[in-house]
């Protein structure tokens, strides 16, 4: 049978999460041949170390943020704000805790303003209320989603220099360094959140009609609607738990770096997060949603990161290995190139 | 007929007015605000922003959008002060490399957006790490610019009134949205541009040169990029990749408030030069204010786009007009 290998290998490139994974494996095969010690992990005080880890564990803000916003994108929108989100709720939640060191007989002792989950909770219901905002003026006032969330943006950043009165607030209690930087059973705390949302909301689409429903609205909105599918108040659940997503990712980001910085917490990743969607497979025009292929872009652009880091190129260039990457995807992710460069055979089949 | 034109040029006549209420309101409230001076300085201040936005709106008629105009500024004013300070170049022959530069990269992006039916929004965004990355590699820190020629363009005033005096830079921005207004309305490259936001493949059919056309919208827009790098170059006389950093969104903002709807179609090069006066006026307003938060800008920049576009909702509903791409807006009728 001469055909079978070529129809298999376009059978496997045809899966949408062939490519992803394919660019991550060459990512790590590289890191492999280039990186010393990048696969090695090791038993430090209970914990695992290594170059792995620290991927997974700094891609955890990353990997929330794709998450929500792989059904915003499914829905033929984007949300551009989440950035902002995440700054706001880390303001927030230092706020709420406190920006200041008590010491008590010289011995620093842990304190509060209000209990630490209570902080936890009041930022990701406001980040949620702000998700609710661009909710509203995309499915009720009519707003073009790029539009509806360029207005938080704006704002975003303002409003959580306004909650910090324009300081870096650094936080001083230690119980809440565990959200971002603690381990259980030898594992970083933040990716047992990743795992539980992304459980969960694969769970709830795929175990239900909502995932069809989303996909519906991003396919056809009139159709959807005529079939008797709420668009409206869905539009608005997509756009809370996205930004939801966000208020998660920013309790992590501000936990991983002590303090809540009002200009600079999360910035650009917003663009970070479109384009592991995207190189998840979602297309930006709405439809069909990958939720495992959204963590695994997040995973692809954190270990570019990290490669760059460890292989001694000065972090300077990180920007323009990035956009080389981005390319180079897009190009394979373009069925006008792959039926360009693979052959006119390709198209004839098609 | 009357009737007919009011509703089309209305949002920029609010745009024109609530400039208008806004200057009277700081003449009002505080003194010096009202001298020709300030009014100029405007201008002065925000040329780069105006000649990017120019750009950006037709971009945004043809349905598109280019997030790579803040980093292609920043990366203009690095190989700028990179040749004329490092490697001693003719000023003349640095302006036509960076212009080359920015034409090149919008050329590089239109075609990928064009031929490979790429989204703007990602192909853009990658445009963008690009530019951004170059600045960096070039170096990481401050270049301040002290070659003669741009410090003599920097501190050249050409007086207008009395002792009010402009800047080279209001110059070019005034040859540009002239320019721009010209190729908009009266040629066929603008009525293409139009053609193309209201529904690209009508546009095709109709047999216009769609491919051309786009290709050419993105360069222009790297070209116009690149001049307000230049622009801003003279303006700040140093190169640093952070530079510029968000003008991508500012630009946005002002097409948006001068009444271009972001769906395409619809749009003035005109009302883009009044929200980025909206914009400076805005900041001008905190200055006097004098005890408001930085801050304060954004959050007013973006209560008067969440404005406008209400704004625009209205007027569309109230024409009963279709909304244009009836994919990102769900109807607004009953069920």
């Amino acid at each position: 049978m001469p055909r079978s290998i070529p129809t298999l290998f376009r059978k496997l490139t045809s899966a949408k999460l062939f490519w992803p994974l394919m660019a991550l494996a060459v990512l790590l095969l590289f890191n492999l041949v280039f990186t010393r010690g990048f696969f090695h992990i090791s038993i430090k005080d209970g914990h695992l170390y290594g170059s792995l880890i620290d991927v997974l564990n700094r891609a955890a803000p990353l990997m929330l943020i794709s998450i929500g916003l792989t059904l915003v994108i499914a829905t033929s929108g984007i949300d551009i704000s989440v950035g902002a989100v995440v700054a706001i709720s880390g303001a927030l939640v230092a706020m709420l805790i406190g920006g200041t060191l008590v010491l008590k007989d010289g011995v620093q002792t842990y304190v509060t303003l209000v209990p630490m989950s209570v902080a936890m909770i009041v930022a990701v219901l406001a980040s949620g209320a702000t998700g609710l905002w661009n909710g509203f003026l995309v499915s009720r006032v009519g707003m073009q989603p790029i539009v509806a969330t360029l207005i938080l943006l704006t704002a975003g950043r303002g409003v959580a220099q306004l909650i910090t009165s324009g300081q870096i607030i650094t936080i001083y209690y230690k119980p809440y360094f565990f959200v971002g930087n603690g381990f259980l059973l030898g594992i970083p705390f933040s990716l047992y959140m990743v795992l539980a949302l992304l459980l969960i909301t694969i769970a709830v689409t795929r175990r239900t009609a909502l995932g069809l429903f989303i996909e519906s609205i991003g396919i056809n909105p009139r159709a959807s609607r005529m079939t008797g599918i709420n668009a409206k108040n869905l539009l608005l659940l997509v756009y809370t738990f996205s930004a939801m997503c966000a208020g998660i990712a920013g309790l992590i980001v501000c936990s991983n770096v002590k303090s809540a910085d009002g200009n600079n917490a999360g910035l650009y990743i917003e663009m970070d997060a479109i384009l592991a969607v995207v190189l998840g497979g979602t297309s930006m025009s709405g439809g069909k949603f990958y939720l495992v292929g959204s963590v695994v872009g997040a995973l692809i652009i954190q270990t570019l990161t990290t490669t760059i880091y460890s292989i001694g190129v000065p972090p300077e260039i990180t920007l323009v290995v990035k956009a080389v990457v981005v390319f180079l995807v897009m190009m394979f992710q373009s069925s006008k190139f792959r039926s360009l460069v693979f052959g006119r055979s390709a198209k004839k089949v098609a | 007929m009357l009737g007919k034109i009011s509703v089309k040029y209305l949002s920029l006549l609010v745009t024109i007015g609530l400039l208008a209420l806004m200057y009277g309101f700081g003449s009002f409230m505080y003194t010096g605000f009202l001298s020709p001076q300030v009014f100029l300085n405007l201008f002065i201040d925000n040329a780069f922003l105006g000649v990017t936005a120019v750009g950006m709106t037709f971009v945004i008629i043809s349905g598109g959008i280019d997030l790579s105009v803040g980093s292609v500024i920043a990366l203009t004013t690095m190989v700028a002060a990179h040749c004329l300070e490092v490697s001693h170049w003719n000023p003349a022959l640095v302006i036509l490399l960076c212009l080359l530069i920015g034409s090149l990269l919008g050329l590089g992006m239109g075609c990928l957006i064009h031929f490979f039916e790429l989204p703007p929004f990602i192909v853009t965004l990658a445009g963008m790490f690009l530019a951004r990355g170059l600045c960096y590699v070039i170096s990481i820190n401050t270049i301040p610019i002290t070659n003669a020629f741009c410090t003599k363009v920097s501190q050249y005033r050409i007086p207008i009134i009395g002792d009010a005096f402009i800047s080279p830079n209001v110059i070019i921005l005034a040859v540009v949205v002239l320019a721009a207004i010209y190729l908009a309305h009266y040629t066929k490259f603008g009525r293409t541009v139009y053609a193309i936001g209201g529904n690209e493949q009508s546009a095709v059919l109709m047999g216009l040169p769609v491919a051309r056309t786009k290709v050419l919208i993105y360069t222009m827009n790297g070209f116009l990029s690149a001049l307000a790098g230049i622009v801003f170059t003279f303006y700040m006389l140093s190169g640093y990749g952070l530079h510029a950093v968000g003008m991508e969104m500012d630009a946005i903002a002002s097409v948006v408030i001068g009444g271009t709807l972001l769906s395409g179609g619809v749009g003035y090069v005109f009302g883009t030069l009044f929200g980025v006066l909206i914009l400076g006026t805005i900041q001008t307003l905190i200055v006097f204010q004098g005890t408001l938060s930085s801050w304060w800008t954004k959050i007013a920049i973006a209560f008067l786009l969440f404005l406008f576009c209400l704004l625009q909702r209205l007027f569309e509903t109230g024409k009963g007009v279709k909304p244009q791409d009836a994919k990102a807006k769900p109807n607004a009728q009953p069920a």
